[in-house]
């Protein structure tokens, strides 16, 4: 009977340790339960995962001297981030603090695993009006509590290399559509060429086309949230991105399979004379290419200057720090976002990172005057414009990202691409997003 | 080499039965001499030990198993979307909904998972059928002793040494369009291909994941064809050389209808991993696979974790396993009525 006993000891054992694995804690806005401790996870922002962890610990250290808490970090590469914050939510294990892509806010929302920050939590960190609108507008969907603060902004800018310009008789970067095409035949001769592209990195075909569409007069979503992506504005944007490739032919075919970042190898060696990229200096410089090499403009708009509306030539781009809901230090959390959002901090990082602080004051260090990040400041400030805060937006980065790639292969295959083979690709990207 | 004494040893599926066999025999011999028990204890004894040995195994199997099958068999009646990741017990029933929108082949979800089925089918016939050809043929060329057999064969076995993704992260470098080996071999050296042709994207990106799967899985074929080799007797050989059989005669008179119950199972298995292929399409083509290489698993990727929407996916996925769960009887059925009219 002996044996039977310590089976059944077993079982219940075994069965205990399930319910452990699915359950997690219970407590609905977290608690706190262990205030010495905090589990960060933040984004890789740096050239790669080390340095991340180089620039970060001493900050780190500076937190836990102030408050006493001990901040365990981790770095999680982008592929793997979305993954481990669904992982997360489902089972309710995870860190107390996390870096989140700022076009995610809408749908991690939606989920309610992030806390939610309300007037009075925002008083906790020193208001909301310490911080800049457009990466505000970057938090959640409109009319309900912010899901997260910004930590990082980031804004797209035209990369360009000043001997190949000089090379191909080019004066000056092209500020519109026009020039840049013009230009671009000049410059894609004898191997190299004009402009880069990620055709497939399904997200980088999302920011151009967003980019492109806003300019067209359209959305992508209405104002109910519905996908409008066949409406005549989203399909001349689609179409006037890949036919750079298809019928300007100043991007290379080969960029139509490019998903890894190997445009900017390109451009470091040469080979691609432009570039629409954010913060892509320390990634040139790990390339061997020095400050001097390359200059940065506005990204062109259809005519006049960037602006608002029709005028928009970027994104708002960057990161921001999520409370999990689910955390045992909740107080300590809040501490922690306030330590990062502060002014000293937000300087340090987003030099480190090359960056623009989301917080007003710390945009007046001198460090963010150099002529890139003024580009990308005045970008930010002026003529950004947020990814549709709806819950389906990361549906539409997979459905309509999927589509620009198969349009760039038929370019870079031979395969014509008109506007009625881009209809019917945006149509079957909106027949295939969810129905609510 | 003598065949015969060593085939008790081999780890081939012939010999399973034999050991079965064997114990059952041990086991009548063990319960008769022995006086008999009588005590009713030992007799609940004797009986609940074996059960006891299984159950560790049997709860493992519940736990790693039988249980998250079945959550995903419920998950695939819930309306489980991004709104109800937090607490997705609170996720409304969705009856068969999940359901009709994989199987509605007239609507666009339906027609992509319909396309990917098809194209799953195509790759899966294209690398089984390859690797089984390969395998065996090496199997069969490397039999006889030479000089450097061991060596070859430690070569073959490469690919299923190493590790997956390493090896196939290597082989998309080796796919890309302008700087990979594939092209510098094919157009810059041999001058086969008009242009330097996509490998990645496009059309090609099927006989791209094909190549990877086969040169990946052979090497399995190679194995254990080659231990089945073992179990034939030497003599079969002997005496069709005596009668006049070539060697062609010989490989199709004796050794493949000796390998039979090895091949059985050796397709069956391969044809589940191949079909089920994840790792090799992820790595090659990322979260987005081209149409012409979206093979099956990684288009219910793409349906649950990338769209967010794991009620749609778990439908999916039960589909699949419906489907391979018939395949797999009808192809047991079949192939055990036939080894049983051979056998009688």
């Amino acid at each position: 009977m002996r044996s039977l006993r310590a089976a059944a000891a077993f079982a219940a054992a075994t069965a205990l340790t399930a319910t452990a694995c699915g359950g997690g804690t219970a407590t609905g806005g977290g608690s706190n339960d262990s205030p010495k401790t905090l589990t960060y996870w933040a984004s890789n922002q740096g050239p790669n995962i080390e340095a991340d962890k180089k620039i970060l610990t001493p900050e780190l250290k500076k937190f836990e001297k102030q408050t006493g808490i001990k901040v365990k970090l981790e770095v999680i590469p982008w592929s793997q981030l979305l993954n481990r914050i669904l992982a997360a939510a489902t089972s309710g294990q995870g860190p107390d603090v996390l870096n989140i892509g700022n076009t995610w806010s809408s749908s991690l929302q939606a989920g309610g695993a992030l806390l939610p920050w309300d007037a009075k939590r925002f008083g906790e960190i020193g208001g909301k009006d310490r911080f800049v609108p457009a990466a505000l507008g970057s938090t959640g969907a409109q009319g309900k509590d912010p899901a997260a603060v910004p930590l990082y902004s980031l804004a797209y800018a035209l990369y360009y290399n000043k001997k190949m310009f000089k090379d191909a008789g080019v004066e000056k970067p092209p500020a519109t559509w026009e020039e840049l095409v013009a230009d671009g035949k000049k410059l894609s001769k004898g191997g190299k060429w004009a402009l880069g592209a990620e055709g497939s990195n399904l997200v980088n075909n999302i920011h151009q086309a967003f980019v492109l569409g806003k300019q067209h007069g359209s959305d992508f979503f209405d104002d109910a949230g519905k996908p409008t992506f066949t409406s005549d504005g989203a399909v001349a944007a689609v179409k006037q991105y890949v036919d750079f490739m298809a019928k300007d032919k100043i991007i290379a075919p080969g960029n139509a399979e490019y998903a890894q970042n190997q445009s900017l190898q390109d451009f470091a060696k040469g080979k691609t004379a432009m570039v629409l990229w954010q913060a892509a200096a320390t990634t040139f410089e790990a390339h061997g290419m020095k400050p001097a090499d390359w200059g940065v403009a506005p990204v062109p708009v259809p005519s006049g200057t960037p602006g608002a509306d029709k005028q928009v030539n970027s994104m708002v781009a960057g990161i921001n720090l999520a409370v999990f809901k689910n955390t045992d230090n909740r107080d300590g959390a809040v501490k922690f976002v306030k330590f990062m959002t502060s002014d000293a901090e937000q300087t340090v990082l987003n030099k480190a990172y090359g960056s623009i602080p989301p917080i007003k004051a710390a945009q007046k260090d001198a460090a963010f005057a150099r002529p890139e990040t003024s580009v990308l400041r005045d970008t930010l400030s002026k003529s950004a414009a947020p990814l549709p805060q709806v819950p389906n937006e990361s549906q539409f980065e997979t459905t309509v990202g999927t589509a620009i790639k198969e349009l760039f292969a038929d370019a870079a295959e031979g395969r014509p691409v008109t506007t009625a083979s881009v209809k019917s690709a945006l149509t079957k990207a909106q027949q295939q997003m969810p129905k609510s | 080499m003598t065949a015969l004494p060593l085939a008790h040893d081999e780890a081939a599926p012939g010999a399973a039965a034999h050991d079965k066999a064997d114990t059952a025999a041990a086991r009548k011999e063990a319960t008769g001499s022995p006086p008999r028990d009588r005590r009713p204890r030992g007799r609940i004894r004797r009986i609940a030990l074996p059960y006891l040995l299984l159950l560790p195994a049997l709860l493992l199997e519940l736990l790693v198993h039988l249980i998250p099958m079945a959550v995903g068999i419920f998950m695939s009646f819930k309306e489980l979307t991004q709104f109800y990741i937090r607490d997705w017990g609170a996720a409304p029933w969705a009856g068969l909904d999940n359901y009709s929108l994989a199987v509605d082949f007239d609507a666009p979800v339906g027609e992509a998972l319909l396309h990917s089925f098809f194209v799953t089918c195509a790759f899966t016939v294209v690398s089984v059928g390859l690797c089984w050809l390969i395998g065996t043929a090496a199997a069969l060329f490397l039999q006889d002793h030479f000089r450097g057999r061991g060596l070859l064969r430690a070569l073959f076995l490469t690919p299923y040494a190493l590790p997956v993704y390493a090896a196939v992260i290597t082989w998309a470098f080796m796919f890309q369009r302008d700087n990979g080996l594939v092209n510098h071999v094919l157009h810059d050296q041999l001058g086969i291909t008009d242009g330097r042709p996509f490998w990645l994207i496009g059309d090609n990106s099927f006989f791209a994941l094909a190549t990877v799967s086969v040169w990946k899985h052979w090497p399995f074929v190679f194995l254990i064809v080659t231990a089945g080799l073992q179990n034939i007797p030497k003599e079969l050989y002997e005496a069709a050389a005596i009668d006049g059989a070539g060697m062609w005669q010989q490989i199709r008179r004796i050794t493949l209808p000796s390998l039979r119950p090895v091949n059985q199972v050796l397709v069956l298995v391969l044809f589940l991993w191949t079909f089920n292929d994840f790792n090799t399409p992820y790595l090659l083509f990322g979260n987005a696979a081209p149409e012409s290489a979206d093979l099956i698993s990684i288009h219910i990727y793409q349906s649950s974790f990338v769209t967010w929407n794991f009620g749609t996916g778990s439908a999916m996925s039960v589909l699949l396993l419906l489907f391979l769960l018939v395949v797999t009887a009808v192809y047991l059925l079949l192939t055990s009525r036939g080894r049983k009219a051979t056998d009688g």
